[in-house]
């Protein structure tokens, strides 16, 4: 692990028109080093249902990303609400969107369940009232 | 594809070097160096926004001049509908066309009239089964490009099917050799009338693979001009047109997609409006829907940069020329719409990805210019002036790490080490 790249981004929960940003920079940033099409594609779609999810419940947060020729790594946090029940956090279909939001067609209850698929591994670290931090990891092969 | 022949080039005389296209340009393909700007071919998709955007008219869409049709002994029109908006007080196609046969044209093949064949086989192809949804369209050029540049799951998604410049260009040839038999092929000239710079550049690299069979493309505004010389003079004109409600719709955004009969589409217009809809297809939204129409230009086709009349007031023209006709006059819906399949001879080949922006082939060595970019750009003072010749300052990092620039054309960073280098000499 002798190469490593990070990439920092803050995460504007007040500009829902802003949301997925972060991940469309990663997405570049992902092509520009001749990462393969497949591994681009699911990196892309964690991040950016897990940033949408940080607009939408938590008014934003921290993502980071970790890249190596190995592994990418995405550590998003926030200081939200937390989740009170994880395993029904992650049933598909489950989601405590408000309607606002769900009138723009997000909160379909897919937002975690997807991170799951098109990660390796999934860590939620979360305290209801401190907030949530979830860790994704994507590896390269 | 490595020599993608463009349409858009630049008047060196007339560039001042100013940063207009420079921050407009939606792929940051214009980097100004020595004063002038320079279009890095392999990143250009030929939008034409720079042709916009020039406020010395440095940028020029390079077509063919009316007097070159001359070349040929039986030369045939192929008017895009969007050129039917582009008249005032127009109540029938046909004095557009019969301006073409005056204009010196020994006939005219309607581009809407291939398009309506085109929008047959796309209800066709969304029935077959295994067929990536949504399907977007392939009539725009910049759109496929783009695609093929950025979106290597989207490639699947592409009509696999010939926009209707083709297959107007081969049925125009097609009619000119069965009425004319004693005609060399060489001397019927086929002569495409385009709304934009992008079109005149597919035409050129035949980017489907196949032979594009158009072997002049003359601006819109050029003949526009000439046309509406001619046009006072008429009676009455030939009936000529063969147009439907269709084929003039796909003019303007909304009008090919609404051509699927089926409300499960989206169409957007506006490069910039373009990308966004792009990310959000490739985050995997939009699974519900089936068509996607997506036009460079504002306002679709009658937006393109060679049109005359602003592409708002063209749709609402063509909006009424279209009332009293009807729906479509290329298809046969009697028969063809059941269990009918697209003839192979109109599928193209898919298109490929062919990615621009990488650092390096080695991934070691993209990974240390990726890092060295970020310090860098952490150097720099990110006001994004262009004063240096690059878009922004991140792509400015990425100009100097590629080695194509030197980091001493930033002027705001020399300012600031200037002025450290006064304070401590005090």
């Amino acid at each position: 692990m002798d190469e490593a790249l990070n990439f920092h981004y803050d995460v504007d929960g007040e500009n829902f028109t802003s949301a997925g940003n972060a991940s469309v920079q990663v997405k570049r940033k992902l092509r520009q080093l001749g990462f393969p099409p497949e591994l681009i594609k699911r990196v892309s779609i964690a991040m950016y249902e897990g940033e949408i999810n940080m607009v939408i419940h938590a008014n934003g947060g921290k993502a980071d990303v970790l890249v190596t020729p190995e592994v990418i790594t995405i550590v998003l946090a926030d200081e939200g609400p937390g989740i009170a029940d994880v395993a029904l956090a992650m049933r598909e279909g489950y989601s405590t969107a408000p309607d606002n939001v769900r009138s723009l067609g997000f909160g379909a209850g897919m937002g975690l369940p997807n991170m799951k698929r098109y990660t390796d591994s999934m860590d939620i670290q979360t305290k209801v009232g401190v907030g949530t931090t979830i860790t994704m990891t994507v590896r390269v092969s | 594809m490595n020599e993608y022949r463009h349409s858009v080039s630049l008047d060196t005389g007339k560039c001042k070097g100013c940063t207009h296209c420079l921050r407009r340009c939606p792929v940051e393909a214009i980097r100004i160096r020595d004063g002038k700007a320079h279009i890095d071919a392999k990143r250009c998709i030929d939008c034409g926004v720079c042709i916009d955007v020039c406020p010395h008219k440095a940028k020029k869409a390079t077509c063919d001049k009316l007097e070159d049709i001359k070349r040929f002994k039986y030369k045939v029109a192929l008017p895009a509908p969007s050129l039917y908006g582009q008249f005032d007080n127009l109540d029938d196609i046909d004095y557009v066309l019969q301006g073409l046969l005056d204009l010196g044209f020994d006939d005219v093949y309607e581009v809407s009239r291939a398009a309506e064949v085109i929008s047959g086989f796309t209800r066709l192809y969304l029935r077959k089964k295994d067929v990536k949804k949504p399907v977007i369209s392939s009539a725009c050029p910049v759109i496929v490009r783009l695609i093929s540049m950025r979106y290597p799951y989207l490639c699947e998604n592409i009509l696999p099917i010939m926009p209707p410049i083709d297959l107007a260009a081969q049925k125009a040839r097609e009619k000119a050799e069965a009425a004319h038999p004693e005609l060399d092929p060489e001397d019927i000239g086929i002569v495409f009338i385009s709304p934009c710079p992008a079109k005149a550049s597919y035409v050129k690299n035949n980017t489907n693979g196949d032979h594009v069979d158009v072997d002049l493309v003359l601006s819109m505004s050029d003949v526009y001009f000439e046309l509406i010389g001619v046009m006072k003079k008429k009676l009455s004109p030939l009936p000529i047109s063969r147009t439907g409600m269709i084929g003039v719709s796909w003019a303007s955004t909304g009008g090919e997609a609404s051509a699927i009969f089926n409300d499960k589409y989206l169409a957007a217009d506006g490069i910039e409006n373009v990308m966004r809809v792009l990310e959000q297809l490739d985050n995997g939204d939009f699974p519900f829907l089936e068509y996607i129409e997506l036009n460079a230009c504002p306002g679709g086709c009658v937006g393109g940069m060679l049109t005359v009349e602003n592409p708002y007031i063209a749709k609402a023209r063509l909006q009424s020329l279209k009332r009293y006709l009807p729906v479509s006059e290329n298809w046969d819906f009697r028969d063809s719409e059941d269990d009918c399949d697209v003839p192979d001879e109109f599928f193209t080949d898919p298109v490929e990805y062919a990615p621009v922006s990488r650092l390096s082939d080695n991934m070691s060595d993209a990974m240390r210019k990726m890092a060295r970019i970020q310090a860098l750009v952490e150097e720099l003072p990110g006001i994004d002036c262009g004063s240096c010749g690059s878009p922004t300052c991140a792509c400015f990092a990425e100009d100097v790490v590629r080695g194509l620039t030197d980091i001493n054309q930033c002027v705001v960073r020399m300012r600031k080490k200037l002025e450290e280098a006064e304070k401590s000499e005090k």
